[in-house]
């Protein structure tokens, strides 16, 4: 599995650390429902069989964030960004 | 057919004609008192134990494909019964004594030998780990033997012990550990579940969930639609997709194990060793072949297959722990996809949906507990009501902070 590296280009998977699902968002902790949406913020995940948005560090290489979707049915990497700079297309 | 002894000599003196196939290929019937969804270790003795515990007669195991194509036929067949925390180590156990009378009570050879599993340290504080684990387990009455490196070096002289880095301690035995024959294992399960009139569809692909009232009334599969009284989720990997059907999202990610099978060698290593310093851990089959695995992948995935990085790194494993492995070479890989739970912890329980029913959360470790999660899997279904062992393994462990986290990682499943 390679992943495209806006910065470095396509680089070996092993290159890169993996953190997992880039959909859950972290709560507002004063919310008053902040008990159960940290729940399932922190715990519940979608775990799609097919396209999953996922969050990767280049960290033997340019060490930023990248948001990468990836088909997990396959491992075809359909897209990577970096994350930062997203939030503030959002 | 029951097999014995003078079974096997008929069949040799007869020319094996006589062999019967070992369960029926039931054709789905529109009602059933249980759907048990999987037909992998778990919801096969689930099915059993329905069957032969609690007299009920209308049961049937929907397989998508061939039984035992999961996790049950990939994995690599290691049991024990060495954990530290109370919510795991009495359901354990009680799986290791079931497992030692597994062939009597299902009449078949599953292979299961008990050739001890020793996990090696590597330092002071994994002794001190060691010593604890083993501590806690003697304290649920189950076997523990902390050995130091003498004792290691007269089981396995070839081991690495002056490894510059991991140098060899000693290592946890339990002797009672070892391995079983996963193919078997799920063909015993079948045939005795069989035999009490449970019914086996296969290539039967649960596609959907008929809903009554909010509960849950059936199954659509690709064989048409199967109403059910009750309805037990069994699909390891698929998890999530399952439960999906029925709108819960669960505490699993799902990701891909492999492993390793060598060249056949002569005998040379007589139990399960693991590493302590990586992970990687080690058996000889029957036929002669190193069975060896390692870690995760550590990406969500359903692919069944997994990556070069993953490989190499066991094997570097392998090497630092056994050298002589260096010249050994690997006939066979595969993946398989595991449910990694938030805790590394599984998940025997109903669910928010009435007459929908839960196992799953096995992480890399479910095969050792196949007898026990269909033995309380079957009882929870039947009494509704939690089996004494498992009734830790909750899902709404996550909410309330009741975790089960044997190896203190936190809710990140690639770390477990
Ligand atoms: C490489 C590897 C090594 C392992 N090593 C060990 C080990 O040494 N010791 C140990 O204790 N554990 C080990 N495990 C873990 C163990 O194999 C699993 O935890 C256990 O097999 C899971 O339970 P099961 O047997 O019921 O799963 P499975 O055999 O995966 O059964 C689930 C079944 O559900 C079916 N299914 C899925 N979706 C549907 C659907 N929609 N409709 C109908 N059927 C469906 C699947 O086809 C499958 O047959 C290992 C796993 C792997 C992959
Ligand atoms: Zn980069």
């Amino acid at each position: 599995m390679r992943i495209p590296c806006p910065y470095c280009g396509w680089r070996d998977a092993q290159e890169f650390a993996y953190l997992g699902d880039a959909t859950v968002e972290r709560p507002d902790p004063a919310a008053a429902d902040a008990p159960a949406r940290f729940h399932d913020y922190v715990y519940l995940r979608e775990n799609p069989a097919g396209p999953h948005s996922e969050l990767w560090r280049h960290s033997a290489g340019c060490r930023q964030w990248l948001a990468v979707r990836r088909d997990t049915t396959t491992h075809e990497i359909i897209a990577a960004e970096f994350v930062r700079g997203r939030g503030a297309r959002r | 057919m029951g097999y014995s002894v003078l079974s096997l000599i008929a069949n040799a003196l007869t020319g094996q004609r006589g062999w019967t196939p070992a369960w029926r290929d039931a054709e789905p019937k529109p009602f059933y008192d249980v759907v048990i969804v999987g037909g992998g270790g778990h919801g096969l003795a689930t099915a059993y134990y329905l069957a032969k515990e609690h007299g009920l007669r209308h049961v049937a195991v929907v397989e998508k494909g061939w039984i035992g194509s999961g996790n049950a036929g990939r994995n690599t067949t290691i049991i024990r019964s060495n954990y530290l925390l109370p919510g795991n180590e009495a359901f354990y156990e009680w799986s290791m004594k079931l497992w030692e009378g597994l062939e009597q009570d299902l009449n078949y050879n599953a292979m299961v030998s008990q050739r001890g599993v020793l996990n090696l340290y590597h330092s002071d504080a994994q002794r001190d780990a060691y010593a604890r684990r083993g501590n806690a387990m003697r304290l649920h009455g189950v076997d523990a033997e902390l050995l130091d490196e003498a004792q290691i070096r007269r089981l396995y002289p070839f081991l690495d012990f002056d490894n510059a880095r991991f140098p060899i301690k000693g290592g946890l035995l339990q002797r009672r550990g070892g391995t079983a024959r996963h193919d078997a294992v799920v063909w015993a399960y079948a045939r005795a579940a069989d035999r009490l009139g449970v019914d086996i569809v296969q290539n039967c692909e649960v596609k959907g969930f008929l809903r009554e009232n909010g509960a849950v009334s059936g199954v659509e599969t690709t064989r048409g639609a199967i109403k059910a009284g009750k309805i037990g989720l069994a699909v390891a990997g698929a998890s999530s997709r399952l439960a999906g059907l029925a709108d819960l999202k669960l505490p699993i990610e799902s990701h891909v194990l492999q492993a390793f099978v060598s060249e056949g060698l002569k005998p040379m290593i007589a139990g399960v060793v693991t590493f302590g310093a990586g992970h990687f851990y080690i058996s000889q089959s029957d036929k002669g072949g190193l069975v060896f695995g390692g870690d995760i992948d550590g990406y969500n995935s359903y692919a069944q297959r997994g990556n070069l990085p993953t490989i190499e790194d066991v094997c570097e494993g392998g090497m630092a722990l056994m050298p002589a492995l260096g010249r050994v070479r690997v006939l066979r890989h595969w993946g398989g996809v595991m449910d990694m739970s938030m805790d590394g912890s599984p998940i025997i329980d109903r669910t928010p949906i009435a007459g929908l029913y839960l196992n799953a959360g096995w992480c890399y470790g479910g095969f050792k507990a196949t007898p026990a999660s269909g033995w309380c899997f079957a009882h929870l279904i039947a009494r509704d009501a939690p089996h004494p062992v498992a009734r830790a393994f909750r899902l709404d462990r996550f909410a309330t902070g009741r975790l089960i986290d044997e190896k203190g990682v936190g809710a990140q499943p690639n770390l477990h």
